[in-house]
């Protein structure tokens, strides 16, 4: 096991214990830079959707991981990020512009909504983003001229400084700068988490009333919390429209929005290592199953004709985590690596679950 | 608006949109009590409600429907009714039991997942196109002063208001419905008075099974039903929170508001806002009174 000597109060709160954490991170966006030098098109593409997955899930994460709150309806956000975006540039808007301005319109809208929604708790609040997510859905509908209705709309190609990022004509580009994008958002949430903010954040997880008793405004803090996560959601959603190129409303369907929440819970709630952890599960499990079906058609059985099975497996990967897993796959991480760190002297008992009675909330 | 504007025929119209309107909000309605229901005994929220209505209404459809068992009308949704109480059982004793004593929102998380199993489920057994459910009283309908109605819609009120009125008897009056109450009002003390909790849960789901397919038998006797109706959940939703979530007159108060608002605005308001209907009166609702209309939540004196 190894102990970090610590020489002053200020290493407790610094972002990696140790210069060897530092060293792993430098190496792995070393080698996520130089992955279009080492693997072809399908899998660069694939990488790409992973890294714009992982950035709406760090979105989401910040709501349900950090402060405890459950959307459904985060596709919405996803919608208003891609849609501002694509609109802007058409209307001319260089991308440099138009991407900030997306993740700010959608970020904005959220904590518009944020302002009513924070008052109720916690199942109010998931059954009300999901009624946001339907009227987003139709608003988008009745906004043809800048919507472009049920025809959808086309996310002009990127340019920057004469630069084109196209994602079909120039890939590895537009992979770069989804990394960057990814880097970047990553890094200022990893400190936006270690500054009062995200404790405060975090302290409103944990209990609301002690959070209040500390002098924490919790409205303030969830509308922040909030408006932050549509914002980086937007941002993602403006990704999503450039990868997909044409779309319409039925690309962000409420099945966006559970796979988002998927990806979260699955990856490892309150983790940002979580929402990549996710994310790779996600892009990665339909390709696994089309895999098995190939397989399986070779062996006679044919699972291409069961509709809506991959749905169902997802369904089914889901409630085996919820049950067995809790804490994701990123706390398995962590177990094992305790485990091995400990190695006589871990205990069944050191991840133990806290159960709690329920009370009702209906009298407070 | 010009009173003379309105002939007989414009009055008669408007009537018989709100007697569809409240019938097909009788339906969102016991979705809806299926809810509180839930939520009333185990402080959860089943998010696969819908789809157990969708559930029902294929089991109800497997017992009468000539090409699969052909039971007479009656008996053969009784025993859906009695099969859906059993796989409501069966949820609750194999699965949501597991996560017992954990956040909430993991239920929340959970009951997604389910829903989409049963779809899948559904989708397998019935097949994804449109199945028509054998009903006694199909196509039938009465003339009482000039408007015509159905009388599906007719069964439909009637059934929805006696439901009701046994289930708020059941739970104001029984000895399992008081300690379903008092286990969501505070597990521990439920415990400590004898209450066998987790068994008292199971049985509110399985209930909550039943109640879901008889509304499902209701949905399928006013049009053709596929595994994808279960998104009707969202607007019983809707319905549960505008009533106030715990309240069993409210959860049906709700439905029959989002069943008249809807067509009416489907009439009066451009396109694309009678979808979004329930969906802003939920809104108004809940930014007005967060805690619905027939509200639950009280303060308690210290």
């Amino acid at each position: 096991m190894r102990v970090t000597f610590k020489t002053s109060y200020d290493r407790d709160i610094d972002l990696h214990e140790s210069w060897r954490q530092r060293g792993w991170i430098a190496l792995l966006l070393a080698i996520m830079a130089a992955l279009p030098f080492l693997v072809g098109e399908y899998y660069l593409a694939e990488a790409t959707n992973t890294l714009i997955w992982a950035l709406a899930g760090m979105g989401l994460m910040v709501l349900v991981g950090h402060t405890g709150q459950v959307s459904l309806g985060h596709a919405a956000f996803l919608a208003i990020g891609a849609y501002t975006d694509a609109a802007l540039m058409n209307a001319g808007v260089p991308f440099l512009v138009s991407f900030p301005l997306a993740g700010l319109a959608a970020g904005l809208f959220g904590a518009l909504v944020a302002i009513p929604a924070v008052r109720m708790s916690g199942i109010y609040l998931a059954i009300a983003t999901l009624a946001l997510f339907v009227i987003v859905e139709e608003l988008v509908i009745i906004l043809e001229p800048v919507t472009g209705g049920i025809g959808g709309i086309q996310a002009p190609s990127i340019m920057i400084f004469g630069m084109e990022f196209d994602r079909y004509l120039a890939l590895d580009r537009f992979y770069w700068l989804c990394l960057a994008v990814v880097a970047l958002v990553t890094w200022g949430y990893a400190n936006l988490l270690r500054s009062p903010t995200g404790r405060s954040f975090l302290a409103v997880r944990d209990s609301e009333i002690s959070a209040r008793a500390l002098g924490v405004n919790v409205t303030r803090t969830r509308a922040l919390a909030f408006g932050l996560s549509s914002g980086v959601t937007g941002l993602a959603g403006a990704l999503m429209g450039h990868y997909i190129g044409f779309f319409n409303y039925e690309l962000f369907s409420i099945f966006i929005s559970i796979n988002l929440l998927l990806v979260v819970t699955i990856g490892g709630l309150g983790f940002i290592q979580g929402a990549f952890f996710g994310a790779i599960l996600i892009t990665a499990v339909p390709q696994i199953i089309s895999i098995l079906r190939d397989t399986g058609s070779n062996w006679g059985v044919d699972l291409g004709t069961i509709p809506g099975l991959d749905t169902a497996i997802f369904a089914v990967i889901l409630i085996g985590f919820i049950i067995y897993e809790p804490a994701g796959l990123y706390g398995r991480w962590l177990k094992i690596r305790a485990w091995f760190e400990l190695f006589p002297l871990a205990r069944r008992d050191m991840f133990r679950r806290q159960k709690t009675y329920l009370k009702t909330e209906r009298m407070r | 608006m010009r009173a003379e504007a309105i002939s007989p025929r414009r009055g008669h119209d408007v009537i018989q949109l709100l007697i569809g309107g409240i019938a097909s909000g009788c339906i969102y309605g016991l979705v809806a009590l299926g809810f509180v229901l839930i939520y009333k005994a185990t402080e959860g929220v089943n998010f696969a409600q819908g789809d157990m209505m969708m559930l029902g209404a294929f089991i109800a459809l497997g017992c009468v429907n000539s090409g699969y068992l052909g039971l007479a009308f009656l008996p053969g949704v009784l025993l859906a009714a009695a099969v859906m109480g059993g796989i409501g059982y069966g949820i609750d004793r194999l699965v949501v039991r597991r996560i017992f004593g954990q956040p909430q929102f993991a239920l929340v998380i959970l009951t997604i997942a389910l829903g989409f199993v049963l779809r899948f489920v559904a989708g397998t057994i019935w097949g994804y196109t449109p199945l028509v459910l054998e009903t006694p009283y199909a196509g039938q309908a009465v003339r009482i002063g000039g408007v015509i109605i159905g009388v599906e819609d007719i069964i439909t009120i009637l059934v929805t208001a006696g439901l009701t009125l046994l289930l708020w008897l059941f739970f104001a009056r029984t000895r399992i419905g008081l300690a379903a109450q008092a286990a969501s009002q505070n597990q521990l003390a439920a415990y400590i008075v004898g209450i066998p909790v987790r068994r008292v849960n199971s049985l509110i789901w399985g209930l909550s099974g039943a109640v879901a397919t008889v509304a499902g038998v209701l949905y399928a006797s006013k049009g053709a039903i596929d595994p994808n109706i279960g998104l009707l959940g969202i607007k019983a939703f809707a319905a549960a929170v505008i009533g106030g979530f715990g309240s069993l007159p409210g959860a049906l108060l709700g439905g029959i508001l989002i069943g008249v608002v809807e067509p009416l605005a489907a009439r009066y308001l451009p396109g694309g806002f009678s979808q979004m209907s329930p969906y802003i009166l939920m809104l108004i609702v809940l930014v007005t009174r967060p805690a619905g209309l027939f509200s639950q939540i009280q303060a308690k004196k210290v």
